[in-house]
């Protein structure tokens, strides 16, 4: 895409730790993603881009298959070999998308961590808790298994599994899901990561399981500093742990701000159908307001701006026109045409939408 | 853990009773009556009653069953109608000399099988896949008699490098593993490995291919630990399935086959299995029939016991 993307100033943001970092931790610049086989080209990405800062919490939000897991795996290169990578990648200084395969360990584990959303299968069914922890230490850190065995302790102590020292024996099917998780989130912290990456880590668990996992998290990413990057798509789980919110549609960033400005005055017809649709204490009787449709399909969006035939605000001038990222205040970006500068919207008409 | 294996081996017993079985009626339910390969041509019915009385085939069948099994359980299969010497010690050696065979096969075959299976499951839709695929499915596929005369043309008739026929000097009595016994494996074994080659590479393609699909693979690469490592954990997982179909693969081989043993004159189960056939030799056939199917009961169990200790799972199901 040629439309220039302008930069959220990390200066001007007002998350917690604006004052504090200079620059960004992790910066993503016009990230392209498609999934090219011999009989599909899928873009899946077109054109993301984000800062965040050290110590700073960013949910990417959005239903599935809008494309927030496959931005979160980009930062990592955890992609099938059929992904083509556009745009640029920094984690801490290191170009992450120009990184040679045989570099990529610099990159996974002790730079970046990830905890992935069902901890039953993303963990080896076959390999014991402690051995799954300890390899890393023994690969990366050269750390004899005796010590990696010791921090794996260490380890499922800090994430406050009970009686972590039998635990360190067993094998995944011997833990419950919430233990299983906790010692998923062990193992990304083996390498003490500076970035942690959070793959819907509550969504598999019980209710009552997940606040517990969820406040464990919140509480471990306070005390160790890490930046985080969160995928949800639960609006509870994203105010709950989140400085900064990215609404994600259609492989676009549509809407990023921090986390009271989204959830208290949405700006996109897309964030506010999603706050609309909410359930809550109050709504016994009432029908849901639900957003009308279904994504589009990634292989065939219609021109125009993705979200058009689902949208509350559709004008004539929205089927033709890709709208652009527009800052509309300190590190507050908005990608809809209502709130461009353009006279074009204002003049068409508007649509009904069916 | 004990207790599981001791509960499997209780498993095992009701299977091989269904064996013995099965074997013992098998010289009723074989076409012809069994008395008729025993008597001479111009026998009257007082001689046949006598003979009858003399096998015990006038008594009811459960009781026969019962006599049989305990003649059994002492290792006495009965006499071979042709050779009339005792069972056992016909099958016996014949068994051991199947086994050399499969042996054989087996270091042949499976390395092979596993090592092309696991490159083309690590490179699934490429080049090598689709070769590997389809050398498996032409090994399947070929007649492994056919492939064995195939294989004696070429190698005994037209370049004379190595015998067709037999086990070598002295046969059975004084094998020896020198190079003199040892040519003489040469070809049987590999006519007899490509069958389970085949079957070995497929499967082991099928779960390398699931396994490194499988989302643990991604948490590992995420742990940037390196690509040895991660073999390392696929092959600890494809383990019991690949244990699995080659412990299966190596019971049939232990079975024998009728077809190459009698191309090679392998003096084997298969080979003796032919000549019972061809002479009506039924106690030679059940004999042999029974020692195989236990073979096949134990190896069964043997890979049972032995996945407990690939996959943590097993233990507690």
């Amino acid at each position: 895409m040629a439309v220039p993307h302008p930069r959220p100033d990390p200066a001007a943001d007002a998350g917690p730790a604006a004052a504090a970092a200079t620059a960004p931790f992790v910066s993503v610049r016009d990230l392209t993603v498609r999934f090219v086989s011999r009989d599909a080209d899928v873009k899946v990405i077109n054109g993301v881009s984000f800062d965040v800062l050290k110590g700073e919490v960013l949910c990417l939000l959005g239903e599935s298959g809008s494309g927030k897991s496959v931005t979160m795996r980009t930062l990592i290169r955890l992609l099938p070999p059929t992904a083509r990578l556009g745009g640029t990648v920094t984690i801490d200084g290191i170009d992450v998308l120009g990184l040679p395969r045989n570099d990529l360990k610099r990159l996974r584990g002790s730079l970046a961590a990830m905890i992935f959303q069902e901890p039953m299968t993303a963990l080896d069914p076959v390999f014991t808790i402690g051995q799954q922890i300890g390899e890393a230490l023994v690969e990366q850190k050269g750390m004899s298994w005796a010590d990696a065995r010791a921090r794996a302790l260490q380890l499922l102590e800090l994430v406050q599994i009970p009686s972590a020292r039998r635990r360190l024996d067993n094998y995944p099917h011997e833990l419950s899901g919430g233990l299983r998780q906790r010692a998923m989130i062990a193992l990304a912290l083996s390498l003490s990561p500076k970035l942690l990456l959070a793959d819907e880590p509550t969504t598999a668990l019980d209710a009552t399981v997940q606040i517990q996992v969820l406040l464990l998290l919140r509480e471990l990413q306070k005390e160790l500093g890490m930046a985080t990057v969160f995928v949800t798509h639960d609006l509870g789980v994203a105010a709950e742990i989140a400085d900064r919110i990215g609404v994600m549609y259609a492989g676009r960033l549509v809407e990023l701000g921090a986390v009271a400005e989204i959830m208290d005055a949405p700006r996109h017809p897309y964030t506010e159908g999603l706050m609309r649709s909410t359930v809550h204490a109050g709504m016994r009787g009432k029908v849901l307001d639900a957003i009308p449709g279904a994504p589009p399909d990634l292989a065939d969006l219609p021109p125009g701006c993705a979200f058009a035939p689902r949208c509350r605000s559709v004008r004539e001038h929205c089927l033709a026109v890709e709208p652009a990222a527009e800052t509309v205040g300190p590190g507050r970006i908005v990608r809809c045409l209502r709130h461009g500068d353009d006279p074009a919207y204002a003049a068409s008409a508007p649509l009904a939408i069916g | 853990m004990l207790s599981y294996i001791l509960r499997r081996i209780a498993y095992a017993l009701p299977i091989t009773l269904g064996v013995t079985i099965i074997c013992f009626s098998l010289i009723h339910l074989a076409p012809g009556d069994p008395l008729s390969a025993v008597l001479p041509d111009n026998a009257g019915p007082d001689m046949r009653e006598q003979i009858k009385i003399a096998y015990g085939f006038d008594k009811p069948l459960p009781v026969q069953y019962l006599l049989w099994l305990k003649n059994v359980a002492t290792g006495d299969f009965g006499l071979s109608i042709q050779s009339r010497r005792p069972v056992v010690s016909e099958v016996l050696p014949a068994a051991c000399n199947t086994a050399y065979l499969a042996l054989a096969a087996v270091l042949i075959g499976f390395p092979f099988g596993i090592l092309m299976g696991a490159v083309a499951g690590y490179t699934v839709g490429g080049w090598i896949d689709r070769a590997v695929t389809s050398v498996a499915v032409t090994g399947v596929s070929v007649p492994h008699y056919w492939l064995g005369m195939v294989l004696v043309v070429i190698f005994a008739v037209n370049l004379g490098a190595l015998p067709a026929m037999g086990m070598g000097p002295g046969g059975q009595s004084s094998y020896a593993f020198d190079w003199a016994h040892l040519r003489h494996l040469v070809l049987p074994a590999i006519t007899l490995a490509v069958i389970p080659a085949g079957i070995i590479a497929r499967s082991v393609r099928a779960t390398v291919a699931d396994i490194r699909r499988r989302d643990f693979v991604g948490t590992l690469q995420a742990k940037g630990i390196g690509e040895g490592r991660v073999l390392y954990h696929v092959a600890k997982n494809a383990g019991p399935t690949i244990l699995a179909v080659a412990g299966l693969q190596f019971a049939q081989l232990l079975g024998g086959s009728i077809l190459v043993e009698t191309v090679f004159s392998w003096p084997g189960t298969g080979f003796l299995l032919n000549t019972a056939i061809f002479t009506r030799d039924l106690p030679i056939l059940q004999g042999t029939i029974l020692v195989l199917s236990i073979f096949f009961v134990f190896i069964n169990l043997v890979v049972d016991v032995l996945q407990t200790f690939l996959d943590p799972r097993i233990k507690r199901a």
